[in-house]
């Protein structure tokens, strides 16, 4: 089996590490670079628990090779505060307690940030096309759409 | 889950990675966007002692019309292909297929290329490039190839490409004046696979009778299904409303899907004729028929 040295950017910092050719990514952000806000749910490329920014797209990173996220920007749900402050999805989320259990909610607010850089206004039909590869058991998803419609009204005010 | 131990290589260039593949023959995989075969990997339902991965080679992913066709790099990610404008504007039976496919995470890895290669019978695109007479292009050791899509499809999970062969490029024949197409799909819940499917594509002439006309099935067998009977029902005929029943019922003959939790043969069979009439009459009003 071949290992790899690979570099890639996670959260703005440079990382070197060395992987074998079947770690998943989603692996290497949790217990290479402990990085566990990253949540693995299904395993199974199904529930969304695991997603991450990868050069900007919401990705499952339960189904990408570590080895292949080789020279890509990774985001994960520890880097979208800046600076001590919450990211807006994140502030959104708290203030309409978008979340029960909070298993789903790092993919939620990933794919949550990845929808409003595209479009800071986007309808309930697009918020909940946006997720449908996000599965949330405890909400309903009433509370998450808000959260996401409350987040895109903040960042239009910005 | 963890898949079994294999080699990994990321091939700059085409010529690159045939090489690769001539050499390792079968016990090498391509791996495109991944969101078939590292699922089949993980639950070990598949193994590869190598993986070629094509995803570093530059100029694979493209969406664009040329020489009366629209083409569309092999390794295209569906969400490419989602936000492309011409699909968006001419070829609406590839948006409605793209976009039931898997869900908008997988989308942003998974590739059309793949969808196809993957030789899945209960993929999405198959049975719509039946419907629009795709032209799959092919590179290996001997240089490039083409192969109609109704040739490419030979068994479960078995296409026409040989080991050591790359799918570089689909064509599709840009549709004349008077054409339209639809992709009509049930399934339980976003991301599953259809209980039943169906994929039109028409082309009408001035009287509203139909001078072409493409009608496949998705998961009706162990390769994607061409409804043949079903389109010399339709063609030089009216598109009227008994016409496309008649068609529809052909197609579900046709149809030899298996029981699963999805449903029976009898109903996944009455849901493939119940989807054939309404791609169809979809098709013939995106192509100005009613």
């Amino acid at each position: 089996m071949s290992r790899h040295d690979i570099q890639l950017s996670v959260n703005g910092a440079t990382h070197r590490v060395q992987v074998e050719s079947r770690l998943l990514l989603v692996h290497l952000l949790r217990e290479n670079l402990r990085l566990t806000g990253t949540h693995i749910g299904c395993d199974t490329t199904h529930c969304g628990a695991c997603t991450v920014l990868l050069d900007g797209d919401p990705v499952k990173s339960c189904t990408v090779l570590a080895v292949q996220a080789e020279g890509s920007q990774i985001t994960t749900v520890e880097g979208l505060e800046q600076d001590g402050k919450l990211h807006p999805v994140q502030e959104a989320f708290w203030e309409n307690h978008g979340l029960q259990c909070g298993y789903c909610t790092p993919g939620m607010m990933i794919t949550g940030c990845a929808l409003l850089a595209r479009d800071k206004n986007p309808s309930e039909a697009q918020i909940r096309e946006a997720i449908s590869g996000n599965l949330c058991r405890c909400t309903g998803y009433s509370n998450i759409v808000k959260a996401i419609q409350s987040a895109a009204e903040h960042l239009r005010q910005q | 889950m963890i898949p079994s131990a294999f080699d990994y290589h990321a091939p700059a260039s085409i010529p690159e990675a045939i090489a690769l593949l001539s050499r390792f023959g079968e016990s090498a995989k391509v791996i495109s966007g991944g969101q078939s075969l590292l699922p089949l990997l993980k639950l070990r339902l598949g193994t590869a002692e190598h993986l070629v991965d094509i995803g570093r080679i530059a100029g694979l992913e493209y969406v664009r019309e040329e020489g009366g066709s629209l083409r569309i790099g092999g390794r295209t990610r569906e969400s490419v292909l989602e936000r492309s404008e011409i699909v968006q504007t001419r070829f609406p039976i590839l948006l409605d297929t793209a976009r039931v496919i898997a869900d908008p995470l997988v989308r942003n890895r998974a590739t059309v290329g793949g969808n196809l290669a993957h030789g899945d019978p209960a993929n999405d695109h198959p049975a719509t490039m039946l419907a629009l007479r795709a032209t799959v292009v092919a590179q290996g050791p001997n240089g490039e190839r083409t192969i109609p899509i109704d040739r490419f499809f030979t068994g479960l999970f078995a296409t026409a490409l040989a080991a050591d062969e790359i799918l570089t490029e689909i064509r599709i024949p840009v549709p004349p004046n008077r054409s339209g197409g639809a992709y009509m799909k049930l399934e339980r819940k976003v991301g599953d696979y259809a209980t039943a499917a169906a994929a039109a594509q028409v082309t009408l002439d001035g009287a509203g009778n139909f001078t072409e006309v493409g009608l496949a099935l998705t998961n009706a067998g162990p390769v994607p299904v061409r409804a043949s009977a079903a389109e010399d029902v339709l063609l030089g005929k009216r598109a009227d409303d008994a016409r496309i029943a008649e068609a529809a019922r052909r197609a579900a003959e046709v149809a030899s899907p298996t029981a699963d939790r999805r449903g029976s043969v009898e109903y996944k069979r009455e849901m493939a004729r119940v989807l054939a009439v309404r791609a169809l009459k979809k098709a013939v009003e995106r192509a100005g028929g009613r």
